[in-house]
């Protein structure tokens, strides 16, 4: 059995990387999809679909234009000069970026409903018993949207593990600092290592089966307890 | 009045093809309804109070305190002393009902002393057997009760209750309204009362801003618009007086009670009252279509309340009806109340405004007192 533990690096790689890049995820789309929700602007729209762009693109385009920003000439070159590297593309930390561009509007439409559903109503009884648009935040409409913000890491964190195309595209596949399940599998299959093909994908078939299970289930214990 | 002393709210906007255009005062003590049809604009009017909605040509001095002054003044919801009772209770799904309790309630610590107490709220509404339950396994009833409670242990200055029954059953209504009558007594404190439904008009309220369409028709005491027939109060199918009166006597072998009000002495129909009731505050309640007049006074009849008054005034309601105001007292000194006849009864009386006549009342309600059991 020690022949599999050539296994480990890509598992917990990838593992390293959906919890980094989702925890990051809930900071930066909580408050996107807050606005989102509860904006009047017309142009809010726009932003939205922005967001969402990643759905539709093809991961070849989504990853080419990542790799560009995140090369010497790009702004992800500049912050690597910061502690004296060239580029962010082929590091780990290039990889959060990507995902977490990639993954983005997976975890904001949900938490985004999870806002709008609450309505205005619960915001205008915390008003009117003194609390600030801070504390009515914190203490209202995020324990009321805990669904959606479970939902959306849940989803984010699926998303993460199961990328490919940008991360092939932006991690280059380097063992150890960038190679995560869905490219070794790439690799294994191609080097006709049919048992470790056959491990890897067995464990995304079950982690793609709790995470689509859990979802139904968490919708169904907040569907029942409504308001 | 001056303004110091009173409550005063100027709102004007327009919302799509809706103009509202409100200017009123209202006394800073006691229940005011603001009264009138679906639509006319009475909730968005206790919205614009509250600061959830702001109208740019909008105004509101409670005491001398502006919460809003046109664009110059504008206190968020948040930062003003109030409390506000939606039609459906709203309470936090996901608190308890301790902790929806005392979500506005200033912290122990806080530097004026609480006037409402929990315990006082939590025994005045019943609901200490609820403090541990979720809001979500309560009854319609139950959620409105936390929802008052709730609100009131934020300690308001004013409270404002948008039509807190409208989303209850008929017997849950009854239950409720006695809990709202008490804290009405029981605590100092402005009440603007959104409602469009008559019971709860006559048993709470003190002071009426009457809307329609926007505008305001009429802000007066409910005795006194209620006997205006000018007003649509008056001409209404179930027109009434509302009047103050004292629990004089109770007649322990009959059960009625004496009962006295401006200009006269009512005998009150059973159940008996309490022999503590005596010396008492009621409201008395005679609908217009129970009091007949006559010009001499009836020497033998089944109706006990017999009091002489004057004719101060008379408007035909159609061709057939005519409602007429007489004042009680020999010299039309005392209260109001209304009488509803046909044309052909106002003419063969001979009936004529200043004549001295016999008010004839076939039945009088009598409104609960302090810390009467509700039925």
């Amino acid at each position: 059995m020690e022949t599999l533990q050539h296994l480990w690096p890509p598992v917990r790689l990838t593992l390293e990387l959906a919890t980094i890049s989702t925890m990051t995820l809930l900071m930066l789309a909580t408050p996107l999809a807050w606005w989102l929700a509860r904006s009047k602007r017309s142009w809010k729209e726009v932003i939205a679909t922005i967001v969402s762009l990643p759905l539709v693109l093809p991961p070849t385009v989504l990853g080419f234009y990542i790799l560009i920003a995140l090369g010497p000439d790009g702004p992800g070159g500049a912050i690597a000069n910061l502690w004296g590297a060239r580029t962010l593309a082929f590091t780990f930390q290039g990889l959060v970026i990507g995902c977490i561009v990639s993954a983005l509007p997976a975890v904001v439409q949900p938490i985004r409903n999870g806002f709008a559903a609450i309505g205005d109503r619960p915001l205008e009884a915390a008003a009117t018993l003194r609390a600030s648009p801070w504390k009515a935040f914190w203490r209202v409409a995020l324990p009321l949207a805990s669904p959606g913000l479970l939902s959306g890491a849940v989803l984010g964190f699926a998303n993460i593990v199961g990328n490919f195309g940008v991360v092939l595209m932006i991690g280059g596949n380097i063992p150890n600092r960038t190679r995560v399940m869905s490219t070794a599998i790439f690799d294994y299959v191609e080097t006709m290592q049919w048992r470790e093909a056959n491990i890897l994908a067995g464990g995304m078939v079950v982690f793609a089966f709790v995470v689509i299970l859990s979802m139904i289930l968490i919708q169904k214990r907040f569907a029942g307890a409504g308001a | 009045m001056t303004a110091d002393q009173n409550i005063r709210a100027e709102f004007r906007s327009t919302l799509g093809n809706f103009t509202l255009d409100t200017s009123f005062e209202a006394p800073i003590r006691g229940v005011t309804a603001i009264f009138g049809p679906s639509g006319c604009g009475k909730t968005v009017v206790l919205r614009c109070i509250a600061g959830l909605i702001r109208v740019k040509d909008g105004y509101f001095n409670i005491g001398g305190e502006i919460w809003q002054d046109r664009g110059q003044v504008f206190i968020p919801t948040h930062r003003r002393p109030l409390g506000y009772v939606f039609q459906e209770a709203s309470l936090f799904p996901h608190l308890s009902v301790r902790r929806n309790l005392l979500f506005g309630a200033p912290h122990e610590h806080a530097a004026d002393t609480p006037t409402i107490d929990f315990d006082e709220v939590v025994d005045l509404l019943r609901i200490r057997a609820l403090l541990d339950r979720s809001p979500r396994n309560l009854s319609g009833g139950e959620r409105q009760r936390v929802g008052i409670g709730r609100a009131l242990l934020a300690q308001p200055k004013l409270l404002l209750m948008d039509e807190p029954l409208s989303a209850l059953d008929r017997k849950t209504k009854g239950e409720i309204l006695p809990f709202i009558e008490k804290l009405r007594d029981h605590f100092s404190l402005p009440i603007f009362y959104v409602t469009h439904d008559m019971t709860e008009l006559e048993r709470l309220t003190d002071h009426i801003v009457l809307l329609e369409r926007g505008h305001v028709v009429a802000s007066a005491a409910l005795s006194e618009l209620q006997s205006d027939p000018s007003s649509t109060l008056a001409t209404s199918r179930e027109a009434a007086v509302t009047l103050k009166g004292r629990v004089e006597a109770s007649d322990p072998k009959f059960g009625v009670a004496n009962v006295s009000i401006p200009g006269g002495m009512l005998i009150t129909p059973p159940p008996p009252l309490p022999t503590d009731a005596i010396g008492e505050p009621r409201r008395i309640r005679i609908l217009a279509s129970d009091v007949s007049l006559a010009r001499e006074r009836p020497s033998r009849s089944s109706i006990l309340n017999v009091l002489p008054a004057r004719v101060v005034a008379m408007k035909p309601l159609d061709h057939y009806e005519t409602l007429v105001v007489v004042k009680l007292g020999e010299d039309g000194e005392g209260a109001r109340l209304l009488s509803r006849m046909t044309q052909k009864s106002w003419a063969e009386l001979g009936l004529a405004e200043g004549q001295r006549v016999y008010a004839q009342v076939k039945y009088v309600s009598l409104g609960p007192g302090r810390g009467e059991p509700e039925e």
